[in-house]
């Protein structure tokens, strides 16, 4: 370890302070301080310091993604193999679904992290870890199909116009990797939406089905799965959206480490519970009577309102504002899959729309506190005067 | 004893340091020169009265506050002034006392303090030094002499990591306590408010002409801040005093004797003292001599005025602070980590957050170092500072209203009802490394310069 160190110091050394190469220091700091947390101390205030870093938050999120993804990884071959009747093991599968998803991971993180890098070398300062969380969101909430220059372009659409163009990490109001959804979903509706895009080649071979659940139900198709296969998700989808119970695990794993915020994910879930229940109870089509049950456990919901609402930076902030953001997430996605036909999954335009309604959240929230002090100075006012 | 209310708090954190001072007082060793740094004194900007090289007897001005020249700071001891240390622009950093062999110390007629009006008290305090005693809410700056406060606040029970136990201090001062608490009751009508430690009172039950309060909870539980918060919260143009502990038993000192009284009982702490225990001394005391009879056991220590969380950085030849019951010694962390941003790795590290299991392993107390453990980040995470913070505040709105100098915000958000010892335990939890406190500081100047 020491020999190591040694070496990467001298391989600092002209990033140094009034060195030639000083302009690009973040970019060379960020490599080291991924081997090592810096010797730094405390100059001001506390001289003592958590053990807890942004570093360390974002990989605990990374972490949480990982049984969502592996899943994802194999179910695109699962899919792929079960509609082509071929027989397959589940090292087939997961290779499948591994040379479709790799390169799309590849090409997030080295488009996403190079505007990062020259961003961070071009404002003077460190490079946030917070892209390497949207590095790895992006490829799992697209299809599987999209082409890789679309990820790409999506992907810089997203850090320069969502992330960047605000003021970079800890200003952005929208969620960025949803942008670079949503980007692609406008941009190149084809890619993105419909009945051939959700399994492993369904446009090139006849045979594959690639519809979604939502996407029969909208069409007013029956559905051919069982709550359990919706739950476990072997069913189309984006790539790591479909079995809510991987995502679960992610989301005990972010609630346990407190890394995401518990208020957001129950407030999602109950207000899409209850949103679901009164749809139900009104059964005007078949999205309308789709058990509320089955809603919870069907399309990207879970995934969105695990990963994606709880995003710090473009959530409400103070804690009674997460309950309303949660739960207004979870209503308007609902609404939107039961409503717009056009748009069956619902959760990415729901989390958007909160994303820009969770400022005015906290205004009021943060306004209640301030009137209470003010009602509280008047009062003491009136008293001295009386 | 009559508890007119029961303070408790969840909202905070007991850091679980190594590192307790033993109810043990050592023998006080000898200083040979006394500081007087007006850093101590938050808000004061001083104006020498003394050259170097001019003797000066205990108890006599030093210097006094350029915005309020009734104030005046007195030397602790008698001697000679030794040195004057100036910073940058040529600001005072400390004014160095060598301490002579004689003891002549200035003497004040008390006989019959009682009979005094306020306005008499109040320039026999201020005239022999013991006005900085007192300090004043908001801003934590030295009281204005002409101000009417809403009440005064003593609080014996401090929640800060490895805080000294002022009921062991004050044990055998409890007269001249109870003293100072009755020149404070001259001082005002307001009531003068005690917080006790609600699980042990102790000796602070005895006191009389006191209302009394109990606090209970972690950290920062036993912040004035809180206290005045759910007792007489602060309105705009409100006052509200408060007073240490030790400087209590130091005006009771003063009120019976005509001497200005010096004592600082010290508590030696931290996971770099091999033996923490107690010591009386004298403010501004030499820490060299100090400290090497604790024996700290590192070659790099930091040495901390105060607590690890709120205290000053000071060095081997540094001088003890004015209003300081602490000195914390922890090693320096500057070592390199390989790969310690993994969650749950370095469990050896005190964290809050549950990305590590230290909570769980070690029951027993923590070493710490000063190690950043990572960098300064953009805010991301959010809700963390709520989780050790109290007050009815937003502390993240609040942090971001003063780094955008929004005066207008600071004020509604609660600038009035904070000090920067509050945000202590967020500098010390939050995950972006954000110098909370620092930032507090330079809002509170920012609200002393534009609205006074």
């Amino acid at each position: 370890m020491n020999a190591l160190r040694k070496q990467l110091d001298a391989l600092k050394k002209p990033f140094g302070k009034g060195q030639k190469l000083e302009k690009f220091a973040p970019a060379i700091n960020a490599f080291d301080t991924f081997l090592f947390v810096p010797n730094h101390t405390t100059k001001k205030g506390a001289h003592i310091r958590d053990a807890v870093d942004l570093k360390r938050t974002m990989v605990t999120v990374i972490i949480a993604l990982l049984p969502a993804l592996i899943y994802g990884i194999y179910n695109t071959g699962y899919q792929y193999y079960v509609q082509t009747g071929e027989s397959f093991t589940f090292i087939d599968a997961f290779i499948h679904g591994a040379w479709k998803i790799v390169p799309m991971i590849i090409v997030s993180y080295v488009v996403g992290l190079s505007i990062e890098f020259g961003f961070a070398v071009y404002r003077g300062h460190e490079v946030n870890e917070g892209y390497l969380v949207t590095g790895l969101l992006i490829p799992m909430i697209m299809p599987v199909d999209i082409p890789l220059w679309m990820v790409g372009i999506s992907t810089a659409f997203a850090v320069l116009i969502a992330k960047e163009a605000f003021g970079g990490t800890g200003m952005n109001i929208l969620n960025p990797a949803l942008t670079a959804r949503a980007f692609a979903f406008f941009a190149y509706p084809t890619y993105m939406s419909g009945n051939k895009v959700w399994v492993s080649e369904a446009s090139a071979v006849d045979g594959i089905s690639g519809e979604t659940i939502l996407g029969s139900l909208a069409a007013g198709q029956d559905v051919k799965y069982s709550m359990m296969e919706m739950f476990q998700g072997s069913i189309p989808g984006s790539i790591a959206e479909t079995s809510t119970l991987w995502v679960a695990v992610g989301a005990l794993i972010l609630i346990l480490t407190g890394v995401g915020s518990w208020r957001i994910i129950a407030g999602g879930i109950l207000g899409a519970a209850v949103m679901g229940l009164l749809f139900n109870l009104w059964g005007a089509n078949a999205l309308m009577s789709f058990s509320w049950m089955n809603h919870l456990v069907v399309g990207g919901f879970a995934f969105g309102i695990v990963f994606m609402a709880t995003d710090p930076v473009s959530a409400a902030q103070t804690n009674k504002g997460k309950w309303i953001y949660g739960i207004l997430t979870g209503i308007f996605c609902i609404m939107i899959r039961v409503f717009n036909p056009a748009y069956p999954e619902g959760v990415m335009l729901a989390i958007l729309l909160m994303n820009v309604f969770a400022p005015t959240i906290d205004h009021y929230v943060v306004n209640s506190n301030i009137n209470k002090r003010k009602k509280r100075w008047s009062n003491a006012q009136e008293l001295k005067t009386a | 004893m009559k508890i007119i209310k029961k303070i408790q708090t969840r909202r905070g954190a007991k850091l679980n340091i190594k590192g307790e001072a033993e109810k043990i007082f050592s023998k006080t060793p000898f200083s040979n020169t006394y500081a007087l740094k007006p850093d101590d004194f938050f808000g004061t900007l001083p104006k020498l009265l003394k050259k170097e090289g001019e003797e000066v007897k205990s108890g006599e001005p030093i210097f006094f506050s350029k915005n309020e020249p009734r104030i005046k700071f007195v030397s602790p001891v008698c001697g000679m002034i030794h040195s004057i240390v100036r910073g940058p622009r040529r600001k005072i950093e400390e004014i160095i006392i060598e301490k002579s062999s004689s003891d002549v110390s200035i003497s004040h007629d008390v006989n019959s303090w009682e009979d005094l009006s306020r306005e008499e008290l109040k320039s026999l305090l201020l005239e022999s030094g013991n006005w900085p005693f007192i300090h004043q809410r908001p801003y934590g700056t030295i009281a204005n002499p002409d101000d009417t406060p809403k009440a005064i606040f003593v609080s014996t029970h401090k929640t800060n990591p490895l805080c000294p136990d002022f009921e062991f201090i004050l044990n055998q001062e409890i007269g001249a306590f109870q003293n100072g608490i009755s020149v404070l009751n001259k001082l005002v009508d307001q009531p003068v408010f005690l917080g006790t430690d609600a699980s042990h009172p102790g000796i602070f039950k005895e006191i009389k002409g006191v209302q009394n309060y109990s606090v209970a909870g972690p950290h920062p539980a036993g912040n004035v801040s809180l206290h005045i918060q759910e007792l007489a919260p602060l309105n705009m143009g409100d006052k509200v005093w408060t007073v240490n502990p030790e400087d209590v038993s130091n005006l009771g000192r003063f009120i019976k004797s005509g001497k200005f009284s010096p004592q600082r009982t010290v508590a030696i702490t931290g996971n770099a003292v091999e033996h923490p225990k107690y010591i009386v001394t004298k403010q501004g005391a030499e820490l060299q001599p100090i400290l090497e009879d604790h024996n700290l056991l590192y070659p790099q220590n930091r040495i901390v005025n105060g607590d690890v969380l709120t205290g000053a950085t000071s060095h081997l030849e540094g001088h003890l602070s004015y209003y300081n019951n602490q000195i914390s010694v922890i090693p320096e962390g500057n070592a390199y980590r390989m790969f310690g941003w993994l969650p749950f790795k370095d469990n050896n590290i005190l964290s809050l957050s549950n990305t590590s299991f230290s909570r769980l392993f070690k029951k027993r107390g923590f070493e710490v170092d000063t190690n950043l453990n990572g960098e300064e980040r953009a805010l991301v995470v959010t809700g963390e500072m709520e989780k050790v913070f109290p007050l009815d505040v937003y502390p993240m709105q609040l942090l971001k209203a003063c780094m955008v100098e929004d005066i207008e915000k600071m004020e509604a958000l609660g600038i009035y009802e904070v000090v920067p010892e509050d945000f202590g335990l967020i500098d010390y939890a939050n995950t972006s490394k954000i110098e909370a406190q620092e930032i507090i500081r330079q809002g509170i100047e920012l609200m002393i310069n534009e609205v006074g």
